[in-house]
């Protein structure tokens, strides 16, 4: 009984704390986006952590892309092909990596570049009393550092999802078209005859914008959030990592459901 | 209205302030005139941090009034709290300079975001800054360069970069060999007359406390307990002040921290957290 009873304490404890973070979480998510416009003005300093953010992981993307399209055609052709019709091969690649694997794998990827980075960067600047100094300075560390740091992921991941997407079907190209054999003209308007703007692109985009609001928001919040201690940054970072990660699947089954559903 | 000039910078009536269930400040009652430097000395954990936290509104007292020229500053909202702001400066423990940038830039961080003064000009006043705390040399390098007490003389020159009237010092001495510590206790002396300001010390060395303060206050179970000159202090034969000056292990302040009887605890009880 008195068992029953610790494990009830237990689980109401621990949804009252998950209940207080998301509180805390919404709050700050108010803060920043109402400073995201002044933050904007400071083209600079949001062209900076762009490059940090963004420009940094262009390699691990434009390299997981190109292998990801490669395995996509041997595993895609070796399927196709059963049923004669290998010279699908250029749509199956490029839907599913303009609907899915583009904007999901950089989401995922950028996460653990990028958003982990961001994280343990804001959790360091607090732990050194580097935004308590700004905020006695009467510069709001929220404007200055935060919110140009997530208008950053929100900007880049868009951008990095088409790049993943792009390497990801030349990737494909060079292995379905010139290693297997298959005729490069099918390859090419087999894909543009299958793929819709509004429908794929359009809609791979927008994922990819709701993920880099997700990521963004997660990455400057445990960072800003970080116990000044190095557990508490290293707890953070992972935090990060592994939050990102779940919210970017969750999302894409949602949004998937909401985008696709009742098409076919 | 401006306030007249003599009257004090700070006004502390009744302060109380706690966090996580705990009070650190009960009935603290303290009033600090123009262009003093005072010393606030007392125990870890004595509530020294979070005097400076409510002057500069980080915290805000539970009851009780905070003001500093003439401001009331727990009641203060955003803007007019970094309008203060903009007056204060404030030297922490270990500097907290901004890893990211150079030491030019670090103290050139208030003029941009504060002003809107031509690159020239910033850069004069950055390089006079410099030289006041002797590191024009250093201006290039990177804070991970720095010696400890190079880096809060870099941040004491980011902290008077705006010219402030009131300077907080958070324990300006700690891990510092003597001749730095003697360095930034002459800064500190001096950049107070030169600049007009008035300064407040959190620390425990007592003895460049001793050289530099004009005033110096214990803090001890959450208020003041002693309030004189270093003169005074120097003299005094009060128990309390004497095992505080002279670092006495155990006195009026208890070397242990509250436990059960030890030979209890060693013979019967076998939780060893009890």
């Amino acid at each position: 009984m008195t068992f029953m009873l610790d494990f009830l304490e237990g689980l109401g404890a621990a949804a009252l704390r998950v209940l207080a973070r998301l509180g805390l979480a919404t709050g700050f998510f108010q803060a920043v986006l109402a400073r995201a416009p002044g933050s904007a003005k400071r083209f600079g300093l949001l062209v900076r952590e762009v490059y940090f953010s963004g420009v940094r992981s262009l390699a691990i993307i434009v390299v997981s892309g190109l292998f990801v399209g490669m395995v996509l055609a041997v595993q895609g052709y070796e399927v196709l092909q059963r049923f004669g019709s290998a010279d699908a091969l250029g749509s199956l690649v490029a839907l599913s990596l303009v609907r899915e694997l583009g904007p999901v794998v950089a989401a995922l990827l950028f996460a653990g570049r990028a958003g982990s980075a961001v994280t343990a960067e804001i959790g360091l600047m607090r732990a050194t009393e580097q935004l308590a100094a700004m905020d006695m300075m009467a510069v709001d560390p929220i404007t200055r550092v935060v919110a140009p740091r997530f208008l950053a992921a929100v900007a880049s991941l868009p951008i990095l999802a088409v790049i993943f997407s792009s390497a990801g079907v030349i990737g494909a190209y060079l292995v379905g078209v010139e290693l297997i054999g298959i005729d490069s003209g099918a390859f090419w308007s087999q894909m543009s005859a299958s793929v819709d703007f509004r429908l794929d692109v359009l809609n791979g985009l927008f994922k990819a914008l709701v993920f880099g609001v997700a990521v963004g928001l997660i990455s400057v919040f445990e960072g800003y959030h970080a116990a000044p201690t190095a557990e508490g940054v290293a707890g953070a970072t992972t935090r990060t990592v592994v939050i990102s990660s779940l919210s970017v699947l969750t999302l894409d089954f949602i949004l998937t459901v909401l985008m696709f559903r009742g098409l076919n | 209205m401006p306030e007249p000039l003599d009257a004090p910078l700070i006004e502390l009536k009744d302060v109380r302030f706690g966090y996580g269930g705990r009070l650190v400040l009960d009935g603290l009652d303290l009033t600090v005139p123009r262009g003093q430097i005072l010393a606030v000395m007392g125990g870890s954990g004595s509530g020294k941090t979070s005097l400076l936290g409510l002057l500069g509104g980080r915290n805000i007292a539970l009851s009780g009034s905070v003001k500093v020229d003439g401001n009331e500053v727990g009641s203060l909202n955003g803007a007019k709290l970094y309008a203060l702001r903009r007056r204060m400066g404030m030297l922490f423990q270990f500097g907290a300079l901004f890893t990211d940038l150079s030491v030019f830039e670090n103290v050139a961080f208030p003029y941009r975001e504060q002003t809107d003064l031509p690159e020239a000009v910033i850069r004069d006043l950055v390089l006079l800054k410099l030289e006041a705390v002797g590191l024009r040399g250093a201006a290039d390098l990177a804070p991970s360069q720095l010696s400890g007490g190079m880096a809060r003389r870099v941040a004491l020159a980011r902290a008077i970069a705006l010219d402030p009237m009131l300077m907080f010092y958070d324990e300006p001495f700690t891990g510092l060999d003597p001749i730095s510590a003697g360095i930034i206790g002459r800064l500190i002396q001096r950049l107070n007359v030169a600049f007009g300001m008035t300064s407040l010390l959190v620390t425990h060395d007592v003895n460049e406390t001793l050289r530099i303060a004009d005033r110096i206050v214990v803090i001890s179970e959450g208020r003041i307990v002693r309030d004189m000159t270093p003169q005074e202090l120097r003299s005094s034969d009060d128990r309390f002040i004497r095992q505080f000056a002279d670092g006495l292990p155990d006195g009026p302040v208890p070397f242990h921290y509250p436990a059960s009887p030890y030979a209890g605890q060693l013979l019967g009880d076998h939780d060893v957290h009890a």
